[in-house]
């Protein structure tokens, strides 16, 4: 549907976007995750036509968007970050104005504003000025815009940010349900939103991909649960000698120490965690001694986050697939 | 192109600026028209637009500041950008909605040489030849002024660099006058013209090579060319001054004649400013 080659943008000196490729297929939601400036909205602005790259190639449907901007731009929807709104228009006039560029006419012209209206519940504003609405309307005339003309792709860039908490809400379970009938991709850089409502996740960080691939995946590949959280009413002294008798503990470390209740970390170079916490149990039973809570760690798509944009300069994208 | 030119003409309808600009047209025309067609009793129409002329460096401002710098301050250009349309599409529609803004007082005045003419002798072949100059003399300006608002994102910039171009070349022609008659006060002139071509292109194209080899080069000419004949420069800024003026041309209608050089120069400033304008947006990709 989309296939983005080695793509690179310089803004003078500064190196916005360093040799980007992807492929992105029909009819799923991806998720664009990265820090502030990673380069999520420059890729973006590429990708729809409205920056040049200084090398590189974006092809939509087959049509280049340097070489064929007509054809390519027509199966794009594309809600920039600051919603491109014309405050004295209402989102009626606005909404004719973008469709009437993006070439319907009459019947045509009505019944898609009519569905997009509709879908993006503004029809209760629909003939109020867009200067008067509040951000989540207006976020939501923004989106209504891009789904003008029925484009395969919708591409909103960061839609939820500076929204409260309900419309955030609103505004995801819209994306989701965009997911069912385009290819939807969004940018943001919270984790949650996007693991969430993705099926795909494209990690950037200074420019660079730095990984590709589904939410669960990506928790799997990255991290292995290795770490146990113990709290026990054992002494440390006496949680030293429980302990002993477990095989393949590789670390133990008393975190805090109240007099009554002791909370240990355990680290393991075993695979199996499950494993460790049976034997850990055991010990504790055969000590007449009491585990009052045990954690296991697992890895989040946070950590994986963390680990990855710290570390951008690592060669090898994690799970990219070939482009 | 259609759906940007309809959005245009309905967003100045909707606010002031049409009417604004339209008011100002007609009633410094009609001031005109009082003072030299009923008080003073002359039968030439033309007069009044070769007086109303430097209202131009009012109006056109205050209806082309807008256009370009706009949509970049509401960030809308990116929707432009965005859109299955081309900059050059974009802004014809934008400029031919100026045009109709433009056209609509100017159909009012063109009544006036005809009920003029129902009380006495009116030149309409000279009346109406000037109209048509007027127009396009106005076409030319707007264009200018489509390309200066592109250049920032601020109105009022672009509003007050807009007054400043037009009254500039309304005066060129008298300013230049004054300037030393001397061979050497012309050369210095020009040299200095020079260096403010340099400086303006490294404004517009950010690109040193360009601006130096184009501000130095200019300069190196006028220095060459100053010592190898100096009496070439006897008289050149004052015929410079005319030969660019926009204003200047417009006398030649009013004086009864119907001149296509100047209605080539017209369209030519038009078109050299649109391609500009489509330039200014284009580069805007490609910072």
């Amino acid at each position: 549907m989309i296939s983005v080659e080695h793509l690179s943008k310089y803004y003078g000196n500064f190196l916005a976007v360093d040799n980007i490729s992807f492929e992105i297929e029909e009819g799923h939601v991806y998720g664009f995750l990265g820090p502030n400036g990673a380069g999520k909205s420059t890729t973006m602005n590429i990708m729809t036509g409205c920056l040049s790259a200084t090398s590189g190639h974006v092809r939509i449907d087959g049509f280049d968007i340097f070489e064929d901007p007509d054809k390519a731009k027509r199966q794009i929807g594309y809600l920039p970050e600051h919603p491109p709104l014309y405050m004295n228009d209402t989102p009626m006039e606005y909404l004719r104005f973008v469709g009437e560029a993006k070439g319907l006419h009459r019947e045509e012209l009505d019944r898609q504003i009519e569905e997009v209206v509709q879908k993006t519940g503004i029809y209760g504003v629909r003939n109020r000025r867009i200067s008067n609405l509040s951000k989540g309307y207006r976020q939501r005339v923004g989106i209504a815009q891009a789904l003008l003309g029925n484009p395969k792709v919708i591409i909103l860039d960061e839609p939820t940010v500076g929204l409260d908490p309900l419309q955030i809400i609103e505004i995801r379970d819209l994306i989701k349900e965009l997911g069912q009938s385009h290819t939807v991709i969004f940018s943001s850089h919270i984790l949650s939103e996007v693991q969430a409502i993705c099926d795909q996740i494209l990690m950037i960080s200074k420019g660079k991909l730095v990984a590709f691939d589904t939410p669960a995946n990506l928790e799997k590949k990255l991290l292995a649960p290795n770490e146990t959280r113990l709290t026990t009413d054992a002494a440390p002294d006496e949680l030293r000698h429980i302990l002993a008798k477990v095989p393949s503990i590789s670390q133990l470390t008393v975190e805090e120490n109240s007099g009554k209740w002791t909370v240990a970390h355990i680290s393991t170079d075993r695979s199996d965690i499950y494993e460790l916490s049976r034997a850990i149990y055991l010990a504790f039973a055969a000590s007449d001694k009491v585990i009052l809570e045990m954690t296991l760690k697992k890895g989040t798509l946070e950590d994986v986050f963390i680990e990855l944009t710290e570390s951008s300069t690592a060669q090898k994208p994690a799970g990219q697939k070939e482009a | 192109m259609a759906a940007v030119f309809k959005h245009e003409l309905r967003m100045y309808f909707q606010s002031l600026t049409a009417y604004v600009f339209g008011a100002f047209l007609l009633v410094i025309v009609g001031i005109g028209a009082m003072l030299y067609n009923l008080q003073a009793a002359v039968s030439n129409f033309e007069y009044v637009l070769s007086f109303s002329s430097i209202i131009y460096a009012v109006i056109v401002p205050i209806l082309t500041m807008r256009v370009i710098s706009e949509e970049r301050r509401q960030k809308t250009d990116q929707l432009l950008y965005s859109l299955p349309v081309s900059t050059y599409q974009v802004i014809m529609g934008k400029y031919l909605a100026l045009l109709v803004v433009f056209v609509i007082p100017l159909a009012i005045i063109c009544t006036y040489p005809l009920i003029f003419a129902q009380f006495g002798d009116v030149y309409l072949a000279t009346s109406y030849g000037s109209l048509f100059a007027f127009f396009l003399m106005g076409a030319a300006l707007i264009a200018v002024g489509v390309f200066i608002s592109s250049l920032s994102e601020n109105q009022g910039f672009a509003a007050g660099i807009g007054v400043a171009v037009i009254v500039l070349n309304y005066f060129s022609v008298t300013l230049s006058e004054y300037v030393s008659a001397t061979a050497l006060g012309f050369a210095l002139a020009l040299f200095v013209l020079a260096a403010a071509v340099g400086f303006l292109i490294h404004y517009l194209t950010r690109n040193d090579n360009l601006s130096y080899g184009v501000g130095l080069g200019l300069m190196a000419v006028v220095v060459i060319a100053y010592f190898m004949d100096s009496s070439m420069f006897e008289g050149l800024l004052p015929e410079i001054m005319t030969t660019l003026s926009l204003f200047e041309r417009l006398d030649v209608f009013v004086n009864g004649v119907f001149d296509m050089t100047a209605v080539v120069y017209y369209l030519s400033v038009a078109v050299f400013f649109l391609f500009l304008s489509v330039q200014s947006l284009e580069k805007r990709r490609y910072n």
